[in-house]
């Protein structure tokens, strides 16, 4: 229609109707746009904006009224010499070591633990329907509940799991797993792998059910070993679903709180920088130190987003071409 | 090279038995083509043969030893998938090396093996390319040179033209003829489109509901098909069947009334057909010859024009609708009142049970056993 109206009128009337046309289109965008922008506004960017204000000040949670700005005190001064702030606290620097630990080996165990799961799921066997739906049950229970579950197994005197062991043989003595400093932070690993692993799982799953079934018979008919076919064909073809879930699951893992809290309190041994940030805060009420180090929280997981991101599209580029 | 032979293979799934004791030998050197209509078991019977599935009943020979037991790598056979089956993320190259990697081969009888292939198929210019970068019928020749590269003793096609576009697919159908011819070697081939069948088959297997109808050459299968399956399956547009009854039997000859009245005597073998019995006539549009007058009137159904001739749809008045096929383009309008005349000898008749009569003069040989062919 616009082609042969556009033949009989001027080029000027022509470039007018468009953009009026343009222009309401781009209205209607806005009125689209605007009640998430308007709420993204008030739950997330209002929060951000004042934790980020609140760490160049000195406010206290006593009285949220009086604050003073202080600069980048919080984060570094020089009180006569002597360096203070939060890049100074080597409790912070102990949450920061922590986090980082706990997302690494976590995510690692996760993603082979899950790539196993998702390949036996695959596989055509009786009941697989409802193994499904098994695995998923770690999954969907709530994290604080899932983590009182196991802070009572784990009890060192009551739980279950230190009666197991002992009646096996395995152990002579009841380990207190979430208070010492050696089991503590591989105990939280162990019980966030429990919970998590199905949901890399479901995710690898998905993609290896997109996979096409006729390449794996022109692979059994050449005659190439399945670990073979596994690491070369399988692998490959499900790395930008891997890709996603190992990122989510990092990001995750990133930003724990929940599941260490409850399984350990405010142990310095598996402190995370959220758990440290909610002591600042909350028990020592220093509202200007607490947010300082949820700023950087926010800013290590935004450079950390920002770096897979391009990462990940450099490699998917690739594979564009 | 080698001969295929199945004995008395029988698949089921499950409850469902899909192919009803098969027996059948594909020479050495053999180009043979399973086709049938949609569900007939044509692509599991391949599936078979290449250990993608395994027999519930029978034995599976390749070159005189016993396969049933043996996985597909170990059968020396290479399959052609329809939808390709190429690795997705893998260049040309490594296609087609990738199950030569295993093989005990060296590097450089890799490269020597699949730079051949990529010659021999026209694709050497395409080797760095990932599949998604090639046409329909650069895949399949990929595809092709896969299967090429492992120099195998028996070529199973599944299907392998269906993706393409027809131009492309009367193409590739000369270069596989091509192919077979250079290489020599034993093929198998499923297909559901008969001109397919027809013009790469040294034999054809036509299979309906898991059992074999009729083996042999195309123009055996054309002109003298064992039964009503196979008369009507092959050839396009399909044989006329027409309804009829017997009058008379004679030594050599069977005279029929088709609907409508119109008597026929037919060169046939009457074997031990008796007087009013019922029985199909079948005759093919070329042999229908439409004009003013004949025994059988009738209207104008359909007119299509193909060129070259053209295809006429005459509803008769007392039987089926006919269709003729006659050169040139068509002289007749729908809605004209046409005749309907047909040579007898070129006639063929089925019993009520679907098989043919035998021609006279043809010896009662098994189908498929001898190349002659009849033409009445």
């Amino acid at each position: 229609m616009s082609d042969a109206v556009a033949g009989r009128i001027t080029p000027a009337s022509a470039r007018r109707r468009r953009s009026s046309l343009s222009r309401s289109r781009v209205r209607a965008a806005w009125l689209f746009i605007a009640p998430p922008l308007i709420v993204l506004g008030l739950v997330a960017g209002w929060p951000l904006a004042r934790t980020i204000w609140f760490s160049f000040t000195d406010a206290n949670l006593n009285n949220l009224r009086e604050y003073e700005f202080i600069g980048f005190e919080n984060y570094l001064a020089n009180y006569d010499g002597e360096w203070l702030g939060l890049l100074t606290d080597p409790d912070w620097w102990r949450s920061v070591w922590n986090t980082v630990w706990f997302a690494l080996v976590s995510v690692s165990i996760e993603t082979v633990l899950g790539m196993l799961v998702a390949l036996i799921l695959n596989a055509a066997f009786p009941g697989r329907g409802i193994m499904r739906a098994i695995i998923l049950i770690p999954w969907a229970i709530p994290t604080v509940v899932s983590a009182k579950m196991w802070n009572w197994m784990l009890h060192d005197q009551f739980g279950v799991i230190n009666d197991m062991l002992l009646r096996i043989g395995l152990i002579s003595a009841p380990i207190t797993w979430t208070a010492s400093p050696d089991t503590a932070l591989w105990t939280v690993v162990m019980v966030d792998v429990w919970k998590t692993t199905p949901f890399i799982a479901l995710l690898i799953l998905a993609a290896l059910q997109m996979l096409p079934q006729d390449i794996y018979e022109a692979a059994r008919v050449d005659g190439i070993h399945p670990i073979r076919v596994f690491f070369r064909v399988t692998l490959p073809l499900i790395r930008p679903a891997l890709l996603v879930a190992v990122i989510f699951r990092a990001l995750d893992a990133l930003r724990v709180f929940d599941l260490i809290y409850v399984l350990t309190a405010n142990s310095r041994d598996t402190m995370s920088m959220s758990v440290y940030a909610r002591q600042q805060l909350v028990d020592f009420q220093e509202v200007g130190l607490g947010s300082a180090a949820s700023t950087l929280i926010f800013l290590i997981i935004a450079l950390l987003v920002v770096v897979t991101m391009t990462v990940g599209r450099l490699r998917f580029g690739e594979d564009a071409r | 090279m080698a001969e295929v032979v199945l004995k008395g293979v029988e698949k089921s799934f499950g409850s469902v038995k899909v192919i009803h004791g098969v027996d059948l030998t594909v020479r050495d050197g053999e180009f043979v083509v399973f086709v049938g209509p949609s569900g007939c078991g044509k692509s599991t019977l391949l599936r078979l043969i290449a250990g993608l599935e395994d027999a519930t009943a029978g034995d599976l020979f390749i070159d005189a030893e016993r396969v049933n037991d043996l996985p597909p790598a170990k059968r020396r056979i290479a399959m052609v998938f329809q939808s390709y089956a190429l690795y997705p993320h893998m260049s040309v190259y490594d296609n087609m090396a990738f199950g030569l990697e295993l093989a005990k081969a060296t590097k450089s009888e890799i490269d020597q093996r699949v730079r051949q292939a990529a010659r021999l198929l026209q694709i050497d210019t395409l080797l760095d390319r990932k599949p998604k970068q090639l046409s329909g019928g650069q895949r399949q020749r990929v595809a092709i040179g896969r299967a090429i590269v492992r120099d195998p003793k028996v070529f199973l096609f599944d299907e392998p033209l269906s993706n393409l576009d027809a131009a492309l697919r009367v193409q590739t159908r000369i270069e596989i003829t091509k192919l077979h011819s250079d290489m020599k070697a034993t093929m198998i081939y499923v297909t559901h489109d008969q001109v397919e069948a027809m013009t790469l088959a040294d034999r054809i297997v036509v299979l309906n509901a898991g059992r074999i109808e009729q083996v042999g050459t195309p123009l055996e299968l054309y002109h003298r098909p064992a039964n009503l399956f196979v008369a009507g399956f092959i050839g396009s547009p399909q044989m006329n069947f027409i309804p009829a009854e017997v009058t008379q039997t004679g030594p050599g000859n069977v005279q029929v009334r088709i609907a409508g009245g119109s008597a026929l005597s037919l060169p046939l073998m009457p074997d031990d057909l008796r007087p009013s019995e019922p029985i199909t006539v079948g005759i093919r549009p070329d042999h229908v010859t439409v004009g003013p007058a004949g025994p059988i009137s009738g209207r104008v159904a359909l007119v299509e024009e193909l060129g070259e001739n053209h295809l006429l749809y005459v509803d008769t008045e007392h039987g089926p609708r006919l269709t003729a096929r006659a050169p040139g383009n068509a002289r007749h309008r729908i809605g004209e009142r046409v005749s309907v005349t047909f040579d007898a000898q070129s006639c063929h008749l089925f019993k009520a049970s679907g098989e043919a009569l035998a021609a006279r003069g043809s010896s009662p040989t098994p189908a498929g056993s001898s190349p002659r062919m009849n033409l009445a």
